[in-house]
């Protein structure tokens, strides 16, 4: 039998999402034909994407913003996230002092630290980015913590009877015994990045989807914001796929294990 | 350099105010194959881990000695009840996983790997990811891993117990073959595993425990199923492993035959 079987299984169009997501259109516009709902309350499919073709230039000018904002604190919170973890579990003094205080720092809203932030580091990317950051770090942080602890014992015992110091036990054995759990960290990591990138907008700046959906708002262009909408999902989609993607190419092994139980 | 024997002195382990046991003084011979019996919660994979060196959550003690002086660890292999085969690692990497997590892999490594493979019969899965493995499979990868160390002392905590009947009877055979030559503890309840593979035979019993020697059935490993010296034993070994230390042999004979459980069963008909 080869090794690999069950990896180079014919992909297939997921075509049911789709026609899901047909019928939810069509109930989207028979309600708007049924009640009659003006169109600054809710927009029809239809005039969405109209919004979307013939406001295309105003979309782009403000989707690459957005997107920088969201890859650039993606990116910084998980590298921040994972060193964190990597270091709590390494250094038994730093557990003791940081850990408290990550738990604790949790319970601060992040939402209401926006204005803070826009104080001190102005209306750019910057606070944004940084707000990004704040959002993700601490499920990369907790989920690869987590993981790097709850390394099963017999692997332990294993690396005990090999003479393996704590460093390399941690390299070789701990991480990447956790890299399941750390993975399911980052991709929550890559749904929250856009919320903070968005939150960040919204509390103050001149560019980006979420200036563009409270500038709409106050013009009664639902359309707009609407299409704005979109764009933001599918970013939020592009990056969530595109990072579980890659999480399963770095993973093989995991990925014939779902394989073998589906 | 020839296999050591091993002897362990005032071993004690405590299980919060509960002594499981105490001052248990046994040796396990250089290069012959030792079995550790004993019911559940006897404490006998917690005396084959204090041996081993590894941790315990619980209050213990153990004195061990080598009869060359040398030290232990450095030439101690370790056998578990699972596999513990990295999902991560591919088959061959599973095998020279001492030398991948200690040091950089070299050419001979690979070679060794291969060939410990095809010794437990696996070369053509050298490339296959474990999880596509049957469990048998897999504890002969985990054989040919504990091979790959050529440590002299090897210990086991119930090694072929999480495979079925048949599989486990294959595995006693290539593991007495391939294990020869070295000083093996193993720890088992299943009696009649202990009777095909051991040289001695130890039962840990009692509160608190102690170690009983039994003598194993002649005959060279591993020995056949239908040796009638081997059934003779498992009768008297069953019995030893019931038999609480305590209780006299009259009394305990009484609740072997059980008069209780007949008259439970004539209520039953009426």
């Amino acid at each position: 039998m080869h090794a690999d079987a069950g990896i180079s299984r014919r992909w297939r169009w997921p075509w049911r999402p789709f026609a899901a997501l047909l019928v939810l259109l069509m109930l989207w516009q028979a309600v708007i034909i049924l009640t009659g709902v003006p169109r600054y309350i809710l927009p029809a499919p239809l005039a969405v994407g109209h919004a979307l073709l013939d406001q295309r230039e105003l979309l782009m000018h403000h989707a690459w913003v957005t997107a920088i904002e969201i890859l650039a604190g993606f990116t910084g919170g998980v590298a921040l996230g994972g060193l964190t973890a990597l270091s709590l579990a390494r250094f038994r003094p730093l557990r003791r002092t940081l850990l408290p205080l990550l738990l604790v720092s949790q319970a601060i809203p992040l939402f209401a630290l926006a204005p803070i932030l826009m104080l001190w580091l102005g209306y750019g990317m910057l606070p944004k980015i940084l707000m990004a950051v704040l959002i993700v770090y601490f499920p990369v942080a907790s989920t690869g913590y987590d993981g790097l602890r709850q390394t099963p014992q017999g692997w332990l015992d294993l690396a005990d009877t090999f003479g393996l110091n704590r460093r390399r036990r941690l390299l070789k054995v701990q991480l990447p015994a956790a890299l399941p759990s750390f993975a399911s960290g980052v991709r929550m990591a890559a749904t929250a990045a856009p919320i903070g990138a968005v939150i960040g907008e919204w509390v103050g700046s001149s560019r980006g989807l979420g200036f563009l959906m409270l500038n709409a708002n106050a013009r009664l262009q639902v359309d707009v914001m609407f299409a704005a909408l979109i764009v933001l999902v599918a970013f939020a989609l592009l990056l969530y796929f595109g990072v579980d993607a890659l999480l399963r190419r770095a993973m093989p092994w995991h990925r014939d294990r779902i394989g073998a139980a589906e | 350099m020839p296999p050591p024997a091993i002897d362990i002195r005032s071993a004690s382990l405590h299980y919060g105010e509960r002594v499981l046991f105490r001052d248990l003084d046994a040796r396990f011979p250089a290069g012959s194959w030792s079995c550790l019996l004993g019911r559940s919660g006897s404490g006998k994979s917690s005396l084959l881990r204090m041996i081993a060196g590894l941790s315990l959550p619980d209050n213990h003690r153990l004195e061990r000695i080598t009869d060359d002086g040398l030290p232990l660890g450095p030439r101690l292999a370790w056998m578990a009840q699972q596999d513990l085969l990295v999902p991560w690692l591919r088959v061959r990497d599973n095998v020279m996983l001492a030398a991948r997590w200690k040091r950089r892999v070299t050419a001979a490594d690979r070679e060794r790997a291969q060939s410990l493979l095809a010794r437990v019969g696996l070369a053509q899965q050298s490339h296959a990811w474990p999880a596509t493995l049957s469990g048998g499979q897999r504890q002969r990868v985990a054989l040919a891993r504990t091979l790959f160390l050529d440590a002299s002392v090897v210990l086991m905590d119930e090694p072929f117990s999480a495979v079925d009947a048949i599989t486990r009877l294959d595995l006693h055979e290539l593991a007495s073959e391939l294990l020869a030559g070295r000083t093996v503890i193993m720890v088992t309840h299943d009696p009649q595993e202990a009777l095909r593979l051991a040289d001695h035979l130890l039962i840990l019993k009692g509160e608190p425990a102690r170690l009983h020697p039994l003598a194993p059935p002649s005959g060279v490993r591993p020995r056949a199923l239908d040796c009638a010296d081997l059934h003779r034993h498992q009768a008297a070994l069953v019995t030893e492993l019931t038999m609480p230390e305590s209780t006299p042999i009259g009394a305990n004979a009484t609740r072997l035959a059980g008069g209780a459980p007949a008259d439970e069963g004539n209520r039953h008909a009426r």
